[in-house]
């Protein structure tokens, strides 16, 4: 696969426009002059920017599109299993884009979803694209909701419109932003249709021009919140720099077994040591990682 | 009932989750929430595993795990 990759480097940028804008005049990407993609080349970049959602959904086709690279996509869940990085250059910013393993929850205990879960929550990215299936948008919430409970620099990717359109959906995007308190952009990200909207909604932000207020979904009694409270004050003093402490105190309260273990043996919040030990793990399964 | 005893093509209303720990947590994170319209789609052979339509997505459970989930029968619309 990787000798198919493409020559991202600027230089070759105006070739690919204009073969490209032939082939596909109407493929918005090709048409966005302030998009410069740089495949690998992250470099140094000014804003990380972590691509999540549920399995199925074009995390990846988002991905390739932004980024120009040919991550791996297909038409089934787990597709991708562990993360991969690219990067893209918009109106003078570098950004850094992490493609992550679907995941229907950031409570769940599979090894792939919880390589996503571990980023969202403790790798600080400055932007969270969720990507959602606009023809299941109902099932797709609940990751939004979650993680709109640990940050609130998220966009929306509102994916598959032209699935959608096809199956007579219409969606109300403006009122499903009002809703969830953050940019909400319709796009198809395999026609490349909405992509100019998700890197404005993006810069936005990432440069904090859009003021995000991600509605609140849970309310804890009295009693919970204090136990919250001093829980995570402990983990904070004794994981200096963790990013989400109450999400994890919460989980704690819950008697969540990752949880426990990773306080225990003190790898919590440490996304880089628990990424490698997991793709070590999965290339002693015989699998090959990236 | 139970949604294991659902027939094929019948649709129920899920009632609650009888099972715990990280099996309810993952039924619940595919939408299988109480006031939930399930439709049983397909079956295999012997009825087991069973495909249920829910939200929208076909979810595949075998009998023991349909065995938790409480319906009630309805003759409703759902999708």
């Amino acid at each position: 696969m990787s000798a198919d990759l493409p020559m991202p480097i600027s230089r070759a940028a105006g070739a690919v426009d204009a073969s490209a804008g032939r082939a596909c005049g109407s493929c918005a990407v090709f048409n966005v002059a302030n998009l410069e993609k740089l495949g690998v080349h992250t470099g140094d970049s000014d804003f990380v920017i972590a691509l999540a959602g549920n399995p199925n959904t074009g995390k990846s086709t988002v991905f390739n599109a932004l980024t120009g690279l040919r991550q791996h996509v297909g038409n089934w869940p787990g597709t991708t299993v562990v993360r991969a990085e690219g990067g893209y250059r918009h109106q003078g910013d570098a950004y850094k884009v992490i493609d992550l393993p679907g995941t229907y929850s950031l409570l769940s205990t599979s090894s792939d979803e919880h390589a996503a879960c571990d980023f969202l929550l403790f790798g600080d990215p400055d932007v969270t694209v969720v990507v959602v299936d606009a023809t299941r948008l109902e099932r797709n919430l609940n990751l939004v909701l979650q993680i709109l409970q640990i940050t609130d620099r998220v966009v929306v990717a509102l994916n598959l419109m032209d699935e959608a359109g096809r199956h007579g959906i219409t969606i109300d995007t403006r009122h499903l932003s009002r809703e969830l308190g953050v940019p909400v952009t319709p796009m198809s990200a395999r026609r490349g249709d909405g992509v100019p909207d998700l890197l404005e909604a993006v810069a936005q932000v990432a440069h904090g021009r859009t003021a995000t207020k991600a509605r609140s979904t849970q309310k804890l009694g009295p009693a919970v919140e204090r136990a919250v409270q001093t829980l995570a004050g402990q983990l904070t003093s004794e994981f200096p720099g963790l990013a989400n402490s109450r999400w994890v105190a919460l989980r704690l309260l819950e008697g969540d077994e990752n949880t426990e273990r990773a306080v225990r043996d003190g790898s919590l919040g440490d996304v880089e040591r628990q990424h490698t030990a997991r793709q070590r793990a999965f290339a002693t399964q015989g699998g090959s990682a990236p | 009932m139970t949604l294991d005893e659902l027939p094929l093509d019948g649709q129920a209303t899920v009632t609650s989750l009888d099972s715990s720990g990280v099996e309810r947590r993952r039924l619940m994170d595919l939408g299988l929430l109480p006031g939930i319209v399930v439709r049983a789609e397909m079956k295999s052979p012997l009825g087991d595993p069973t495909a249920y339509l829910v939200r929208g997505s076909v979810i595949v459970l075998r009998r023991s795990q349909a065995q938790g989930i409480h319906i009630e029968r309805s003759a409703g619309r759902g999708r």
